[in-house]
């Protein structure tokens, strides 16, 4: 059968369950795509062989009834696999290799699935761009020199060349759907608390969520059901009644309410995107789904919020990384110069940059003013949603205020780069769900995507309005090949 | 320095000056596993033996939090007569050291798990109430090894994570005294509950110090040091009265005192400063993301207050009411639970006609002198006390004189030994028969006619002679009872 790496998860499993295809066809072709595809540089670390090797296994004694029978997958390199190298993008962890498992990637791999290689990601998923890794830029599919979105940039960048038929990234302020919408690919942030943060190398630990990233939502769907679980091992996971997601997967959401919120028509942005999110409007409309003008009054405190808690937790989650127990070590005087010299060598510029604000955010003296306002404003943003859910069902919104930039545009303007995620943040913030869709194309005929968000646990219903919109849209992603000769 | 009326004071020229003491008390939770891992926490384990994937911080590992740790905090709490704080919260204390795996340790700042309570001491001049300020749940650190290389530094991560409960007490001791019967008194409440076995030498109980000093009958504080992690009650009361007079000197020099963090040399006998405030480090506290708020039901609390053993006050309180015992004895036996154990079970075994007062003098005579001669504690004790109930009971019916008792207990002692058998097999028992002692004392009147003489012509001391002789002829075992009716009727 040709044209393998084409085919969306679900085909695939329809066909290895049919026996259509082989787990080793099917693997090999995944495979093959991405050794041709090294341009991109979409992997940190292949598991080639070893995939190749647990692909005829799988043939030998094909178990139909797992939700991913057989089905290679490569996933962000910020999950840790067990004996495979595990480097957050960081050159502090790039010897390091886990003696365990995440539980997301653990679930994966208990319903069949295949592990192919760790993804590249902005170094500790810091970045909008993928270009903080310590392991190079990752090209996107759509363009040459252009981004992928980040921080799961090798993700999305994966997905959408078709390396991995779908994959999991995680999304601290809107690194699985901003990079979904940079490379015209789905990517959904699900509820905080649905997927354990057991074994995933913690950037900010209140906002940090694993979730799918898929070529349709479909695809997006089965793999959200088969990541999220209820896990001891994660403190803040929550025991709730998880769906069937892509059993109960409906076209059907007539008489649906869905909010626009006002505040998102932020300045300066492209007619473009306007223009994108009036079509969305329609769309919704067609689906036989009713939207309403909503306001959520504290958005625009979303974004420096959010620079204070996720640089805050950082600092504190990335002093374990200090050249004593495992990763890098800058060999120095004493303790304090070995310290410096380690965390100054290791981390690149951007991680630096977080820690810094984190610390001084946390310091005494300004705690007051930075920290515990903005746990205070995260609470006003939280409160914004809720009212909203009150006549809402879910919300409409584009999934960034432009389309993917080339390479270096930004990496001189960190401001520019953070303003990215303006219409990620907010949801991270307040624990929701949301999900990016490819909704059309800008002027250049790069992607544009629209954003879905959802009362918190009800992944269920975006996914649906999601699907319903996906029909209409009838997106096609330009996949040109261009790094392969 | 006087002690006039108890009172701990330092005398300079025409001042006198009164120490303030608060202490900060770091007890070791009496658990199988870690605060927030399954890992074991036993004492003298192989170095990083006892190490799991989260207390050594690897990426992406989180902390859970052990329950039976939390109810070893409340139990401890209802111990204290403190306030259970329904809703306590983790937080992060910030910084870097290479025995602190995660850089940070994971402690209760601003929302304690408990609040205030008090403590009762038992002093020569009567009752001290101390406030206790909090009590909180913290991980413990790794310990840096420095003299095993010349070079390196090694590191045990054994005790990272292992729960401790540190104790706040507010600023209401005034004397090393003080602060001994504090210790003493908070340990053996936690030994009751078993929240924590008190045990110093293994580090299961240390405490920092906050000492200042101000001019008697002022109210207002003077400014503190703190002196961290003494590890004995002796070297805290060392501790306190080389730094109480260091901040009296420096006073009544017209200098001032800086609040600062000083260190106890155990073999100067001196604190010398360890860091001042403005080198204090920023801990950057902030509530754990990794960590829900820890909430706790009333139902909760109730069942643990309903596990609460009987507490030192309130055995001492039963044991002078029910036993009639002095308050002194009573706080002897009370201090430590397994010396109320072995006493409350001899008095059972004791059965009806018991003699309470004899027991507790045997307990704390001839029992502790051999537990302490032997470095043995008293759950170890080599008779057991159904044997020792035994022997008390054979004084008490005058079996055998206390003085044959003396030697029978320390037959006893190599395997414990039935006193009943041993007065049997050695023929031990009492002499109490009149006729008989009636001839053996005229024996000796006669043979001691001149003595006899004397004693009557006033020589009134003689009386002991005799008495001696009898007991002597008698190989010990002549009632002195009677040989005391016997002899005054006779000479």
């Amino acid at each position: 059968m040709s044209d393998i790496t084409k085919q969306p998860l679900t085909e695939l499993v329809e066909n290895i369950k049919n026996k259509k295809l082989s787990s080793t066809e099917v693997t090999k072709a995944f495979i093959d795509r991405s050794e041709k595809s090294e341009k991109l540089n979409a992997y940190i670390t292949n598991d080639f062989t070893s995939a190749l090797d647990k692909s005829k296994k799988f043939d030998q004694k094909p178990n139909f009834n797992l939700k991913l029978p057989g089905i290679p997958m490569a996933v962000k390199d910020l999950f840790c696999t067990k004996n495979i190298k595990t480097t957050a993008g960081s050159k502090i962890l790039n010897n390091f290799v886990p003696t365990y498992e995440s539980t997301v990637t653990e679930n994966i791999w208990n319903e069949g699935a295949i592990l192919l290689g760790k993804l590249n990601c902005d170094e500790f998923a810091m970045g909008s761009s993928n270009e903080t890794s310590f392991f190079g830029n990752v090209q996107s599919p759509i363009d040459k020199n252009l981004v992928p979105g980040g921080s799961s940039g090798g993700s999305a960048s994966a997905v959408a060349g078709q390396l991995t038929p779908v994959t999991i990234g995680t999304d601290t302020g809107g690194s699985i759907r901003q990079p979904a919408s940079f490379t015209g690919i789905v990517g959904l942030k699900p509820t905080y608390g649905s997927c354990s943060r057991y074994g995933i190398v913690a950037f900010a630990s209140s906002l940090d969520q694993a979730g799918p990233m898929a070529q349709n939502v479909k695809d997006c769907a089965l793999l959200h059901e088969v990541i999220s679980s209820y896990d001891p091992k994660d403190s803040t996971s929550i025991d709730f009644k998880r769906g069937n997601y892509s059993k109960e997967l409906t076209n059907n959401i007539k008489g649906k309410k869905i909010g626009i919120p006002k505040e998102y028509r932020v300045d300066g942005m492209p007619k473009e995107i306007e223009d994108l999110w009036q079509k969305g409007i329609q769309y919704i409309k067609d689906c036989g789904a009713e939207t309403i003008d909503i306001s959520l009054p504290n958005t625009s405190y979303a974004l420096p919020t959010y620079y204070i808690v996720a640089p805050a937790e950082a600092s504190s989650n990335l002093a374990r990384y200090d050249g004593v127990k495992y990763g890098f070590r800058a060999e120095g005087e004493n303790l304090i110069d070995m310290y410096e010299k380690t965390r100054s060598e290791g981390f690149g510029a951007e991680v630096q940059r977080r820690i810094m604000i984190g610390t001084y955010v946390l310091s005494s003296g300004y705690y007051d003013a930075y920290y515990l306002k903005a746990q205070k404003v995260r609470k006003l943003i939280k409160n914004d949603f809720d009212e909203a859910y009150k006549k809402v069902d879910a919300i409409l919104t584009p999934s960034t205020p432009s389309s993917a930039f080339k390479m270096g545009e930004k990496t001189n303007d960190p401001v520019s780069m953070y303003l990215n995620d303006i219409f990620t943040v907010p949801v991270n913030l307040a624990g929701l769900p949301g999900i990016s869709i490819p909704a059309g194309h800008d002027s250049k005929g790069y992607p544009l995507g629209l954003q879905i968000i959802g009362k918190a646990f009800d992944e269920q219903n975006i996914l649906n309005i999601a699907y319903a919109m996906e029909e209409k849209i009838n997106f096609k992603n330009k996949i040109t090949d261009w790094w392969i000769k | 320095m006087s002690k006039k009326n108890s009172e701990y004071l330092i005398n300079r020229k025409d001042n006198q000056y009164e120490v303030v003491i608060g202490l900060e008390v770091h007890a070791q939770v009496l658990s199988e596993s870690k605060l927030f891992s399954t890992s074991a926490t036993k004492f003298g384990a192989e170095p990083n033996t006892q190490v799991s994937l989260v207390d050594a911080a690897f990426p992406g590992m989180l902390p859970v939090i052990n329950e039976f740790c939390v109810k070893q905090a409340i139990k401890t709490g209802i111990g204290l007569n403190a306030k259970i704080n329904k809703r306590s919260v983790f937080d992060r204390k910030n910084y870097f050291y290479a025995d602190l795996p995660q850089g940070y340790q994971i402690s209760q700042f601003k929302d304690p798990i408990v609040g205030e309570g008090k403590v009762i001491l038992d002093m020569p001049n009567g009752q001290k109430e101390v406030g206790i300020e909090r009590l909180h749940l913290e991980q413990d650190a790794g310990k840096s090894i420095h003299d095993l290389d010349p070079q390196n530094t090694f590191v045990d991560l054994n005790r990272s994570g292992v729960a401790l409960m540190e104790i706040v007490s507010k600023p209401d001791l005034r004397s090393p005294d003080e602060v001994n019967a504090y210790i003493k008194k908070l340990r053996s409440i936690m030994r009751y509950l078993g929240t924590c076995d008190g045990n110093m030498q293994e580090g299961s109980l240390r405490a920092d110090v906050n000492v200042s000093v101000r001019q008697k009958g002022s109210k207002e504080f003077g400014t503190r040091c703190e002196i961290k992690n003494v590890n004995s009650i002796k070297f805290m009361q060392m501790a306190i009265e080389y730094e109480a007079n260091r901040q009296v000197d420096l006073i009544e020099e017209g200098k001032t005192i800086d609040q600062e963090t000083r260190l106890f040399d155990t073999k100067k006998n001196e604190t010398r400063s360890m860091r001042s405030k403005e080198d204090a480090h920023d801990y950057r506290y902030f509530p754990d993301p990794d960590l829900l708020p820890l909430e706790i039901s009333e139902k909760f609390i109730e069942e643990l207050k309903n596990d609460i053993p009987e507490l030192p006050d309130d055995k001492k309180k039963r044991f002078i009411e029910e036993f009639k015992l002095s308050s002194y004895e009573a706080n002897i036996l009370v201090s430590d639970i397994d010396t109320a154990k072995y006493f409350e079970e001899v008095v059972a075994k004791m059965g009806k006609n018991k003699d309470i007062k004899l027991a507790v003098n045997w307990i704390t005579g001839e029992l502790f002198a051999v537990l302490n001669s032997k470095s043995l504690e008293i759950s170890q004790s080599p008779v057991s006390a159904k044997n020792f109930a035994i022997l008390i009971n054979l004084i008490k019916n005058g079996t055998i004189s206390g003085k044959i008792a003396k030697t029978v207990f320390e037959l006893m002692i190599d395997g414990d030994k039935d006193p009943q058998k041993i007065v049997e097999e050695k023929g031990l028992k009492q002499q109490s028969d009149p006729k008989a002692l009636e001839a053996l004392i005229d024996k000796i009147i006669n043979d001691n006619r001149e003595k006899a003489i004397e004693y009557k012509q006033g020589k009134e001391k003689l009386f002991g002679f005799f008495v001696g002789q009898a007991m002597k002829v008698s190989g010990g075992k002549a009632n002195p009872q009677l040989i005391n009716e016997i002899l005054k009727k006779k000479l």
